[in-house]
């Protein structure tokens, strides 16, 4: 669409059309530079020393022969380690003491940082963190994670721990069908690409942290609270950010390299390795489901509980929200959702995408389609008679709910109306071949943002917002909404993120960074073209146009506010050898305005790649007398390859949210969210076998076979 | 990771005299475990004698029609080599399911057969590990162990051998040879590795300081027709849970000649004696295929947690050798 | 600094994208900590430092390699190819151009990799090699055709967490096409 105004000839249209990635010439050509490349002069290297035990002391740390050694500078510990504050609630609220490192000599899990030596080059630094003897005082641990620990409790996290509405039992026992079944999920990490990076340096009074996160300014404000500074005398940049999916926040790289430049007042680099950051930047915490489902004998559903239990440390409490997804997916007479926790002797769990609705909506609808299966009901059709009119615990009303629409188009694409319902029967060699389904879904929201966008002399915008490019599209998205909104083309637009020093603004994270940002973005530039309309004269230095968005934020009407999607998968399973190949997976999903298809379409097939690799793969396993990680690397620790992923699209349906200025939702979490669950169904429709637990390894996939029970 | 001397070997005897003169070091080949397990800290030499440059990279064919191969022949150049490819199709097929491409760029044929074992608590050196440390115990026994030792293993330790090439290599007989200061020596592949017992870390036969110079396969009409099959727990780039090589020479319905060995189940490639023993005059079907996978699994002793492969060995043994059967009878 | 040469540090002369780089090493650094903590070709990537994740790939002397488990001493006398050596000037690889069209990445980190990683599959399959899914491996057989389940396979040892494989798939599938059609041009 091309409309002319104030004499000038404007462009809109660039959201909505597909574009390559602003940095993508760099980041294929290798100039992209991520945290642990920006070159410092005299820059020294920690590498941080992790427990060996698994709960108990510190009692000494033998550094003496190590600062003796070659190349070493220091060795920070908790007995010479500067003083941080730790009691205060931060931008996501209070701060995983895991971060804080060195302010005690308690080791509440195995991997906890216990000190960190710094040295001229990485090979001396290595080599004395490997050579420091610490002493401990061993204490008895508990880290098995059972469906029955007796210290399980209810809890809030980010949502209130327990809903309930109406006669569970009465309404189960009044039910043609019951289906009652436990699901469980296991420990499992992000893996992102990049590890943790930090490079911490003092610069004219003011600290500078090149870091990798998904949040420069929230970074800044933790590490402004932990160190006692005015955040304006902390600047935090993360220009590329090697993917981060919840764990980028504030961890024991930066802290501890602040520490250590702060001590030898040089700057000071500290990566963690592979095996580090399986003890010491987050995981999703294994979880223990049960689903309990009561349905009338054409499949309306009477009774619904879903009940979830994590594990999180002594130190945090973390609630993974399992049990949330029913309070917007399904209604029924009685319904009764519950989060748990137990604290156990193990690291902290975090944020790992799609927190609560990954695991939670394998449990749920796996549990719908055995509840088809029961009822005679196709598993589709059981879905669409269960929509609810409003939010099922909430009573609000939805902004836009398309779930049906998605379920409609995908099982026109995916060929879904030629499908036998009966397992079991489908081979192609030695594969058995089933089809699956799944529904899903994930909250729209939005974070208070600030941005600046400035009128240039030169006839070009640039556009600064703390924003994080997490492998999302951040940057691309933002050129093409700050385009449409100054009404002019993408070209003339620059867009610069992750500098702390360009203002408070949302994370990457929970969906909501890009609706967040261009909300932000939107403001500040239809604001300019105003001021620009009225033949303003341009100065030198430009104009400039800040917006805040957290008045608009908080002007919005209380909904029941979520992207939606209908996930399918067709698999081959050979039950001779328990493999299970997917063979083709579709998701139609009803997100929002989608800005940049190119870059949404690959986040979307990145969520559902995610569900093959949950489906199938990942697994951390603990050791269960010492409760350390088993294997915690890339080997040990599988995720999906190429040759698991086969033919996965991604597409949608019209679904512009009508409250955002652009229309956006998000599509950073909503891929994974269904997807194992549309898997594991069709691993059933494939065998017969019902898969409760993940993965579904072979051993599990054999043991189905042969009726062994536990499968 | 220690500080260490590295030297390049000017040949094969000037390898074998630099790793003489010095009980701390070890001979770098392409270094994709050696590397790994210094980074870990399992392996902390003082002396790396890189022998990456020897000229022991060609493959020939040998006068009595087997082949011998080189000890720095990388997995890449052996898998793709025709005459491997025709002569020993499942060894090219067990090559190229291990590790990657890059790793099969590096990796050598004589590193290859001496690579140690990925059991995680082998790899963890704040740990436990009787192969690693003589008698701290084995934490697999009553820890992790869904991906460890069926055959062969003790209660000392029930790690298994990682190669999928030396499964196809152990099924074909290849003798391995070597170099001492000493003189040269040779040892039937199945002969390497030491039975488990209670010295887990001694793990082969190989004299001390002796440098892998190659590997022979005699000339087997059988192996022209053979396969080689891994399951793991993902499609590609894992180590195998469990995997057979075999070949089948079936005439007129009945088996003439059979080689079989399995991977991923003991401490070695673990050559399926009993099972050819029951294949060899056997009509080729089903039955047979199955009475030979129970003969040679009769002696498997599962722990808790990996009882599965003797079902998954049986499987995967009868599929394979039905596989070959019916490519034979087209 | 330590001196040139010693028990512990060789002085050595890299050959990196057709350029000689000579330092003194470290024994212990890796080819990867060379390029990317001494040379400042930080366009080689660590993702986990055991030959794990592929990020790390390069090519030596015209082969993939993973540049953590190659000892930088080991390294002399061999011709090295980093992601910045793919690029002639302005004009990117096919490989770079195809992944930029067809967003083969998220991310980005292990792009370099994964590029690195392709070029070498697109010659390795040109070379007639086989792969773990090649029906036949017999010579007689011919070379497989490189279906997406062939580059699947072959790029199997380059992890991407952001689940970028399919677009990567694709692209690799469109050099490849414009590989073989330059290769029949000039044999024509």
């Amino acid at each position: 669409m091309t409309t002319a105004t104030t004499g000038r000839t404007t462009v809109r249209g660039a959201v909505g059309t597909a574009h390559t990635r602003i940095e993508g010439r760099d980041k294929v050509t290798g100039a992209a530079r991520y945290a642990g490349e920006v070159p410092f002069a005299d820059l020294a290297h920690g590498w941080l020393v992790l427990s060996t035990v698994t709960r108990g002391r510190v009692r000494s740390v033998e550094t003496g022969p190590v600062l003796d050694m070659p190349g070493v500078l220091t060795v920070l510990h908790h007995g010479n380690a500067p003083r941080l504050t730790t009691d205060y609630v931060g931008m996501l609220g209070l701060p995983d003491p895991t971060a804080a490192v060195f302010q005690h000599d308690r080791v509440p899990h195995s991997g906890w940082p216990v000190a960190l030596v710094v040295a001229e080059t990485p090979e001396q630094a290595r080599e004395a963190a490997e050579a420091l003897v610490v002493i401990y005082e061993r204490e008895p641990h508990d880290t098995a994670f059972v469906a029955t620990h007796p210290d399980a409790y209810a809890a809030d996290g980010f949502m209130p721990a327990v809903t309930e509405k109406g006669d569970l039992e009465a309404e189960l026992a009044a039910s043609a069908h019951v289906v009652d079944a436990e699901y469980t999920t296991p420990e499992e990490h992000h893996a992102m690409m990049e590890p943790h990076a930090a490079t911490a340096r003092w610069d004219g009074g003011r600290l500078e942290v090149i870091d990798s996160n998904q949040g420069a300014t929230w970074v800044r404000g933790e590490l402004a609270k932990l160190f006692s500074l005015d955040e304006s005398a902390v600047r935090v940049r993360s220009e590329h950010v090697g993917g981060g999916f919840g764990s980028k926040g504030v961890r024991a790289h930066q802290v501890s390299a602040v520490m250590a430049a702060t001590t030898l007042q040089r700057p000071v680099r500290v990566v963690l390795t592979r095996r580090q950051m399986f003890s010491l930047t987050g995981y999703r915490s294994p979880t223990s489901q049960r689903v309990r489902l009561g349905a009338d004998a054409d499949g309306r559903l009477r009774a619904l509980e879903h009940r979830s239990l994590n594990q999180t440390s002594t130190v945090y409490e973390f609630v993974e929200p399992s049990a949330g997804v029913a309070r917007v997916m399904y209604d029924a007479d009685a319904h009764r959702t519950a989060n748990h926790v137990v604290r156990l002797d193990v690291p902290s769990p975090t944020w790992m995408r799609a927190p609560g609705e990954a695991p939670g909506s394998f449990a749920l609808e796996a549990a719908l389609d055995e509840l088809a299966e029961r009822c005679g009901v196709d598993p589709i059709e059981l879905r669409l008679r269960n929509e609810p009119e409003a939010g099922p615990v909430s009573g609000l009303p939805f902004g836009s709910r398309n779930l049906a629409a998605c379920f409609r188009e995908g099982a026109r694409r995916f060929g879904w109306a030629d499908r036998d319902p009966r397992p079991g029967l489908r081979r192609d060699g030695r594969w058995l071949l089933g089809t699956g389904t799944a529904a899903a879904s994930f909250g729209a929201g939005a974070g208070p943002s600030t941005a600046l966008v400035t009128a240039e002399a030169d006839g070009g915008f640039t556009v600064r917002i703390a924003a994080a490019d997490i492998g999302t599209g951040a940057r691309t998205a933002l050129t093409l909404v700050a385009a449409d909104a100054l009404e002019v083309t993408p070209e003339r637009v620059r867009v610069r993120i992750g500098d702390s020093d360009f203002g408070p603004a949302m994370i990457a994270g929970g969906s909501m960074g890009t609706r967040s940002w261009a909300w932000a973005v939107t403001a500040a530039a239809r604001e300019l073209r105003e001021r620009l309309a009225l033949g303003t004269s341009i100065p030198p230095e430009g104009i400039t146009v800040r917006s805040d968005t957290t008045e608009a934020l908080g002007a919005l009407t209380q909904k029941e506010r979520h992207a939606y999607g209908a996930q399918f998968a067709e698999v081959a399973v050979d039950t001779a050898t328990g493999e299970v190949r997917v063979r083709r997976m579709l998701g139609i999903f009803a997100a929002g305005k989608i800005v940049n298809p190119l870059t949404a379409r690959s986040q979307l097939v990145g969520g559902m790649t995610w569900g093959i690799s949950m489906a199938l793969h990942e697994e951390a396993v603990r050791d269960r007398n010492t409760g350390g990680h088993y294997g915690p690397d890339l080997a040990g620790y599988h995720v999906a390859t190429h040759a698991d992923v086969p033919r996965v699209e991604a597409d949608w349906v019209d679904d512009p949210d009508p409250d955002d200025p652009v229309g956006i939702k998000g599509v950073g979490e909503i891929g994974i969210v269904g997807a194992a669950a549309a898997i594991a169904n069709a691993v059933w429709h494939a065998t017969g076998a019902r898969h409760r637990s993940l993965p579904i390894r072979p051993d599990r996939v054999l043991a189905a076979a042969t009726g062994a029970p536990d499968a | 990771m220690r500080e260490f001397d590295y030297r390049r070997a000017p040949d094969v005897a000037g390898a074998v005299a630099l790793l003489a003169a010095d009980p701390d070091a070890r001979f770098l080949g392409g270094g994709t475990n050696l590397v790994d397990l210094m980074k870990t800290g399992v392996e902390r030499p003082a002396l790396l004698v890189d022998v990456r440059e020897l000229p022991l990279d060609r493959i020939e064919s040998t006068d009595d029609g087997g082949l011998r191969i080189g000890a720095t022949v990388t997995n890449s150049d052996l898998a793709a080599h025709p005459e491997v490819r025709r002569r020993y199709p499942a060894l090219t097929q067990a090559v190229l399911a291990g590790a990657s491409g890059q790793l099969r760029n590096m990796a050598t044929v004589g590193g290859n057969l001496l690579q140690r074992t990925r059991c995680g608590y082998f790899t963890d050196v704040a740990g436990p590990c009787n192969k690693r440390v003589p008698g701290s115990g084995c934490p697999a026994v009553e820890g992790e162990h869904h991906n460890h030792a069926v055959l062969g293993a003790s209660d000392h330790c029930v790690a298994v051998h990682p190669s999928d090439m030396g499964v196809a290599l152990t099924a074909f007989d290849a003798v391995v040879s070597y170099e001492t200061a000493d003189g040269p020596g040779a040892l039937p592949l199945a002969d390497l590795y030491l039975p488990v017992g209670d010295t887990p870390h001694r793990e082969t036969a190989l004299p001390s300081g002796a440098l892998i110079t190659g590997v022979t396969l005699p000339p087997a009409p059988v192996a022209a027709r053979s396969r080689y099959r891994k399951v793991r727990e993902r499609a590609s780039y894992a180590f195998a849970i469990g995997s057979v090589a075999a070949a089948l020479d079936v005439r007129d319905g009945v088996v003439r000649d059979a080689r079989l060995a399995l991977g991923a189940v003991a401490s070695r490639p673990w050559r399926a004696r009993a099972a050819e023993a029951v294949l060899s005059g056997a009509p080729a079907v089903g039955d047979t295929f199955a009475a030979a996978a129970d003969a040679e699994l009769a002696a498997a002793r599962p722990l808790p947690d990996n009882g599965y492969k003797v079902t998954l060995m049986r499987n995967l043994v009868v599929a394979v050798l039905t596989e070959l059967a019916e490519e034979a009878a087209r | 600094m330590a001196p040139a040469s010693s028990s512990t540090h060789s002085a050595v002369t890299l050959n990196i994208n057709g350029e000689k780089y000579p330092l003194s090493v470290d024994h212990r650094t890796t080819l990867l900590d060379a390029l990317r903590e001494r040379l400042d070709l930080t366009g080689t990537k660590k993702g986990c430092d055991q030959g794990q994740c592929g990020a790390c790939t390069v090519l030596i002397d015209g082969r993939r390699a993973v540049s953590c488990l190659h000892l930088a001493v080991a390294a002399e006398g061999r011709e090295i190819t980093t992601i910045e050596g793919m690029a002639e000037g302005d004009r990117l690889h096919p490989v770079q151009q195809a992944f930029l069209d067809l967003d083969g990445y998220q991310c980005g980190y292990c792009t370099p990799g994964q590029i690195c990683s392709a070029v070498a599959v697109i010659e390795e399959h040109a070379a007639g090699w086989p792969s773990a899914v090649t029906d036949d491996v017999r010579p007689e057989a011919g070379p497989p055709p490189l279906t997406a389940d062939e580059i699947r396979e072959r790029m199997s040892g380059n992890l991407c967490r952001c689940g970028a494989y399919v677009s990567i798939v694709q692209a690799v599938a469109r050099a490849a096409e414009a590989h073989e059609e330059t290769a029949k041009e000039a044999s024509a």
